[in-house]
């Protein structure tokens, strides 16, 4: 198989790499930091990888995008598996007093992937096979004072995904949106941990599962089905007031 | 932060970790901190990998591999790397650890700062003896790549330098070719410590793995009794391919209460562990976990001992002292079910600090029962100190200023290449440094 990962240095992506490294599979590994780049690329070599290539770029160059496809095909020719899994979770009450700051979040998580799975997503559709996966957040499901900034370009991710995999499904390609809950790694490194934490290596195991039963929308871990279905229908008269 | 404690949960420390993902970011961590130890996995006992009042750089996910030479067995991999992450790729590929812990769940960092032994320690050396270099990040900003070649005093140093000679940001290791992942392993009733050391003698040639579980409770006739354990590395014909093997059984789910362990209690497992096997001596193939890591099939197994924790003391002395190590603990009823006593080898490690040295090693788990437990411990530290022996630091809790400057008299020269920036609660309890 032939995967495309977008944001190859986070933990998780870095888990999901290994686990299909371990089994031969090639890998075209794009983030912004050349030297870590090479560090993981090694790493997946020595684990069993078939061939990695890696791709340096700032995704917030959308610009750039175009030419970073044409890149990653003409090394690849054709891809099996486009797996999105950078972000940014920035900080709420710096955002929510300077738009500069919204605007990085919003872009970072929405815009710019907007622009990469417009191209990803026509190539697919083209070739009329593959499988675009995002990790999008549970923090999309529902606004909340603490993070509703990073949440709400994480929901309409999430929704542009939902329109994405309607149109996609009559040409054979399947689109996955994976919605993590509280994972531990750098990105919440200031966070106090407890029992609802999971270790990316769990979360990347749930993807790479998820991608194989050709799932449309997962949770992972699956009890954040059931945690995000009772926040989603708490009332907002009582929702607006609660501190969670 | 009770994230970050050691395997005993014996003591407790405040500290600030440092959770780091990439070699680049440690010196920065290194420089705006005071204090500072690196952390792997946290299965040392005691205080070694604990640094109260300081910092933690905590090497988790540095963790990568660099380079896996596959013909010529050589690995070279970030120092947060666990030895089950290596297991799962060098063993496919027809190799094996050159020296194991009792645990895969150590980081490869660990193993070097600790200089790990095993069950072929008469025949390998300890852990230390196998690796071909290192690099070293100190609070000088440098790195010293380090070998037996170059840099060879603080090659010296940081092997079994409980990680206070620097950060180590990678290892190559030589591994040992394996043609299957079993072991063919030999199980071998005894009745008395002179049995044991009678079947030790005669297996030290032969067998490249030995060792034996003791129960450490029983007096009077039965005194001494145990179980020893022999093994080889399983020929492809008799085993079962290259395969990895991680056997997990449900995790201990919670503290389970301290009155559950005791004398009574413990008595009757050993008595049936030992009585399990109704031959003198069974011969098997089994899998490299059941052999090397019986207690990693069950996640966090120390809670078994309460909220209080354990202590573990682990000793190298002569046969003598080990008799009346066994004869003070059995009367004290305290001993808990886990204990294993070997023969070292006399192969030298590099490391100036390490702890492996001619002699029988006896390991024994004792739950915290407070005043009592620690009075014991200074009994048997007073007469394994006194008669020459000495106490493992990565199992320690306990151990005086006095007796480690006994044990390690190579302290001082150690000094000279501790890096100022690093310290442990482990080393200014038994150095008195600050």
């Amino acid at each position: 198989m032939k995967v495309a990962v977008f944001g190859a240095c986070s933990a998780i992506a870095i888990e999901v790499a290994r686990l299909y490294a371990a089994d031969g599979h090639e890998l075209y590994l794009v983030a912004r930091n050349e030297e870590r780049l090479e560090t993981v690329a090694a790493d997946l070599r020595a684990r069993g990888a078939s061939k990695v290539e890696i791709f340096s770029i700032d995704f917030l160059n959308t610009d750039a995008h175009h030419g970073l496809v044409e890149d990653i095909i003409s090394k690849a020719e054709s891809l099996d598996l486009a797996l999105v899994a950078y972000g940014l979770l920035g900080d709420q009450l710096q955002a929510q007093r300077s738009f500069k700051k919204a605007r990085k979040i919003i872009d970072t998580n929405f815009t710019s992937v907007v622009s990469l799975l417009t191209l990803l997503s026509n190539l697919m559709e083209k070739n009329a096979s593959g499988t675009i996966a995002v990790i999008s957040s549970v923090a999309g499901d529902r606004g909340r004072k603490s993070n509703y900034i990073y949440g709400s370009a994480k929901g309409g991710l999430n929704i542009f995904l939902q329109g994405l995999r309607n149109r996609l499904s009559t040409s054979g390609v399947h689109v996955l949106t994976v919605k993590p809950g509280f994972v531990d790694t750098p990105m919440t490194a200031d966070f106090k941990k407890g029992l609802l934490w999971s270790k990316p290596e769990v979360v990347a195991a749930g993807i790479v599962k998820a991608v194989r039963k050709k799932k449309d929308i997962v949770y992972l871990p699956w009890f954040w089905r059931y945690i995000m279905l009772i926040i989603r229908h708490i009332p907002e008269k009582l929702f607006k007031r609660m501190s969670i | 932060m009770s994230e970050f404690s050691c395997w005993g949960r014996y003591p407790h420390a405040q500290q600030t970790a440092y959770k780091l993902s990439w070699r680049d970011q440690v010196y920065t961590v290194i420089s705006s901190e005071n204090s500072v130890l690196p952390y792997g996995q946290g299965r040392s006992y005691g205080d070694v990998c604990l640094n109260d009042g300081g910092a933690l750089l905590v090497s988790g996910s540095i963790d990568r591999i660099i380079e896996f030479d596959r013909h010529q067995g050589i690995i070279r991999a970030e120092a947060g790397l666990t030895l089950e992450e290596l297991l799962r790729v060098v063993v496919p590929a027809g190799w094996f650890l050159p020296v194991t812990p009792g645990t895969r769940f150590v980081s490869l960092g660990g193993a070097v700062a600790n200089d790990v032994h095993g069950k072929n320690h008469h025949r390998h050396g300890t852990f230390g003896s196998h690796i071909k270099r290192f690099a070293l990040l100190r609070s000088d900003k440098n790195v010293y790549e380090c070998s037996p070649e170059k840099e060879i005093d603080l090659f010296r140093a940081t092997i079994a330098g409980l990680g206070l000679t620097g950060f180590i940001l990678w290892v190559e290791l030589q591994l040992i070719p394996i043609e299957d992942s079993c072991i063919r392993m030999e199980s071998i009733k005894f009745n008395s410590l002179s049995e044991f050391f009678e079947i030790s003698d005669s297996s030290n040639q032969d067998y490249q793995y030995t060792v034996a579980w003791i129960d450490c409770l029983k007096q009077g006739a039965g005194f001494g009794r145990g179980i020893f354990m022999r093994g080889n590395h399983a020929s492809a014909a008799e085993g079962k391919g290259l395969k990895v093997y991680e056997k997990t059984l449900p995790a201990v789910p919670f503290d389970m209460p301290e009155w559950m362990l005791n004398r009574y209690t413990v008595g009757a497992f050993n008595a049936l562990y030992f009585r399990k096997q109704l031959r003198d001596s069974v011969t098997k193939i089994v899998p490299y976990d059941t052999f090397f890591y019986p207690l990693d099939a069950v996640a966090r197994w120390n809670r078994i001992y309460g909220r209080s924790g354990f202590m573990q003391f682990q000793s190298v002395c002569s046969r003598d002292v080990i008799e009346r190590i066994l004869q003070i603990t059995a009367a004290s009823g305290q001993a808990s079910f886990l204990a294993v006593i070997k023969e070292f080898g006399d192969i030298k490690s590099p490391g100036m600090l390490s702890f492996p040295r001619p002699g029988i090693t006896l390991c024994m788990d004792f739950p915290n029962r407070g005043a009592s437990t620690l009075k014991l411990l200074r009994e048997l530290e007073e007469l394994v100190c006194s008669r020459g022996g000495a106490l493992y630091p990565a199992k320690d809790a306990v151990m005086s200023e006095r007796s480690f400057k006994d044990c390690y008299p190579s302290w001082q020269e150690f000094m000279e290449y501790k890096d100022p920036k690093f310290s442990s609660s482990f080393w200014r309890r038994v150095t008195g440094e600050r």
